[in-house]
């Protein structure tokens, strides 16, 4: 595989077998640098295996990987690498100022640095007024938002967030995505597992579905609305062979009345379908194409029988 | 630099844990006990006018029974508060939070263990200087080598810690409390089969209480460390639990303290190659 510096972390055939179980079979991917990056699957699919091996925390047993042009796992590297587990925890008796005291330090950030960052990584996380509170004190969505700052204390260069939004409520969800938003700003690339495919959805800019240890498909949210448009209509005198003939625009054609949906290629192809419907003598009172939703995407792909 | 951040955050968190306070409130009442035992004592040989030569035995004996409690306080002291530091953390997936941190693995686990050695050795000191200063102060009784007893009882609960961290990078905290306290129960039973050896004369029970050691050499340092502190009289005395009928030589505490750094070294390799 070759490494090349365009890219945070480059995956070849990466595989992790804990005795008989096959727990990411094989994975391959490819994170821009300075993207937002949706790592997607349903419960079981192999997401935490794989981040923790990028992380160097569970050993791969096959398959490369290189996190920031170096193999993951390199202690040097990791001075770049930000990580919010999921369900953060940590020593309870710490004050939240003394948290990320130590987290930054850890990071090898100089004391006399962190005596101006710690309060405005607080502040960041709308943390200040609890900044001498005790973890022991603090809420499920106050921990993960301390978490949240302790991956950033050391302005890396690449951030891992395992379900960021994870006991947030809708404040606490938008603070969360302007962080991420402004630490792409900053020129950071963003390595998010979520469930909320809503949240993903506004963050991302790529996203790649993980099925039975395996990247089955990957998207360009900003390229998505040309090629995954989903067209309502609503006409009369609609035959199966006008639905079949569709094929030629779509896929994924259903016929339920007077209702018809479908799936376009790309707004290219809208006109020529609508004029397929009008020329076979249907009467159309209603022709309303509607970008395909991340979570109809995930339906689709991963099989309606399973679940997030 | 890494190392000494999570030896002082180690040490803290150490300091905090409830054990620690229950350990230190039960060494305190120990004291309070041991203080107005030998009050009573030193009372009571006035009504028997007992000869200064045999009062100053029974207080030393009296003083030698103090420091092996306070063996045994620290040794279970160290185990218990140190059995959840790496399975623990493993489990809850504290760990994660660290081993991402550009650390290799030996820092975190040596930083951990000097964290906890510091907090043993304080609680060690404290608890051999109380004893030590109430058995002086009330009695005028000291013990032959208090320094040399000090760091082998030190040496005793390092090796107990290590082993702890060994097994705490394979098993459970449960688990792990349980196999490390079960070998310190051998070595209890091994040490006292092989002082029971000096009645009976069984060289059986010698082969028995080696092999124990061998196992697990904790018990054959704090024998080493009471001959080091008993006077030759007090020794010599057959009835005594601390009589120098079969004493460890510096060759089984050199096998103790070689014990140690294969254990930090098994635990550290096991650690940097496992999965988190």
């Amino acid at each position: 595989m070759d490494r090349s510096h365009n890219f945070a972390i480059q995956t070849q055939g990466l595989r992790k077998v804990y005795g008989t179980k096959v727990a990411v079979r094989s994975l391959s991917l490819t994170v821009p640098r300075g993207s937002i990056f949706g790592f997607l699957g349903p419960n079981g699919a192999g997401k935490t295996t794989s981040i923790k091996m990028l992380l160097g925390l569970v050993k791969p047993t096959g398959g490369q990987a290189y996190v920031l042009g170096a193999p993951s796992g390199d202690v040097r590297v990791r001075r770049m690498i930000g990580f919010l587990p999921e369900d953060f925890q940590f020593y309870k008796w710490l004050t939240a100022a003394e948290l990320l005291e130590l987290h930054g330090r850890l990071s090898g950030v100089p004391k006399s640095v962190l005596r101006d960052r710690v309060p405005k990584f607080l502040d960041l996380v709308a943390l200040t007024p609890h900044r001498d509170k005790r973890l022991r004190d603090f809420s499920k969505g106050m921990l993960q938002r301390i978490g949240l700052a302790q991956a950033l204390i050391h302005e890396p260069e690449l951030i891992f967030l395992d379900e960021p939004t994870s006991g947030l409520d809708p404040m606490g969800r938008r603070l969360v995505r302007d962080i991420i938003r402004n630490q792409r700003a900053r020129g950071a690339t963003i390595f998010l597992n979520s469930h909320l495919l809503s949240e993903v959805e506004i963050t991302c800019d790529n996203v790649a579905f993980l099925k039975d240890g395996e990247v089955i498909a990957s998207r360009d949210l900003k390229a998505l609305p040309e090629d995954e448009i989903r067209v309502m209509v609503r006409a009369a005198g609609l035959t199966p062979e006008m639905v079949s003939g569709l094929a030629r625009w779509g896929a994924h054609a259903s016929l339920e009345g007077e209702q018809l949906t479908f799936t376009a290629r790309s707004t290219d192809v809208l006109p020529d379908a609508l004029r397929h419907l009008i020329a076979a003598g249907a009467d159309v009172y209603e022709f309303r194409p509607e970008r395909i939703s991340l979570e109809d995407l995930f339906v689709r792909i991963m099989g309606e029988d399973r679940g997030l | 630099m890494g190392c000494w951040i999570m030896a002082t955050v180690t040490f803290r968190e150490a300091a905090k844990k409830k054990i620690l306070l229950t350990a230190a409130s039960a060494g305190l009442a120990f004291l309070a006990i041991f203080a107005i035992g030998l009050h009573y004592q030193i009372e009571d040989f006035g009504l028997h006018s007992t000869p200064p030569f045999i009062r100053y035995q029974i207080l030393s004996a009296m003083l030698m029974v103090g420091l092996y409690t306070v063996d045994l306080l620290s040794v279970v002291m160290t185990i218990l508060t140190s059995v959840d530091t790496l399975a623990g953390e493993i489990a809850s997936g504290t760990i994660h939070a660290i081993a991402t941190k550009p650390l290799a693995r030996w820092q975190i686990l040596i930083g951990k263990w000097i964290g906890f050695a510091g907090m043993v050795a304080a609680y060690v000191t404290i608890m051999f200087g109380g004893t030590i200063a109430v058995g002086y102060w009330l009695g005028g009784v000291l013990p032959l080598n208090p320094i040399r007893g000090a760091l082998l009882v030190l040496l005793e609960c390092l090796l107990a810690l290590t082993v702890t961290f060994m097994f705490g990078t394979w098993f459970s905290t449960l688990t792990n409390g349980v196999i490390v306290l079960s070998l310190h129960g051998l070595a209890f039973m091994g040490g006292w089969l092989e002082q029971m050896s000096g009645f009976t004369e069984s060289a059986r029970l010698v082969t028995l209480g080696i092999v124990s050691s061998l196992i697990m050499p904790s018990e054959a340092i704090w024998r080493r460390a009471a001959f080091e502190m008993e006077t030759p009289l007090a020794g010599s005395l057959q009835f005594s639990p601390f009589a120098d009928v079969s004493i460890p030589s510096w060759t089984m505490i050199a096998y103790g303290g070689i014990y140690l750094l294969v254990a930090l070294t098994i635990a550290i390799g096991h650690f940097h190659q496992r999965d988190l």
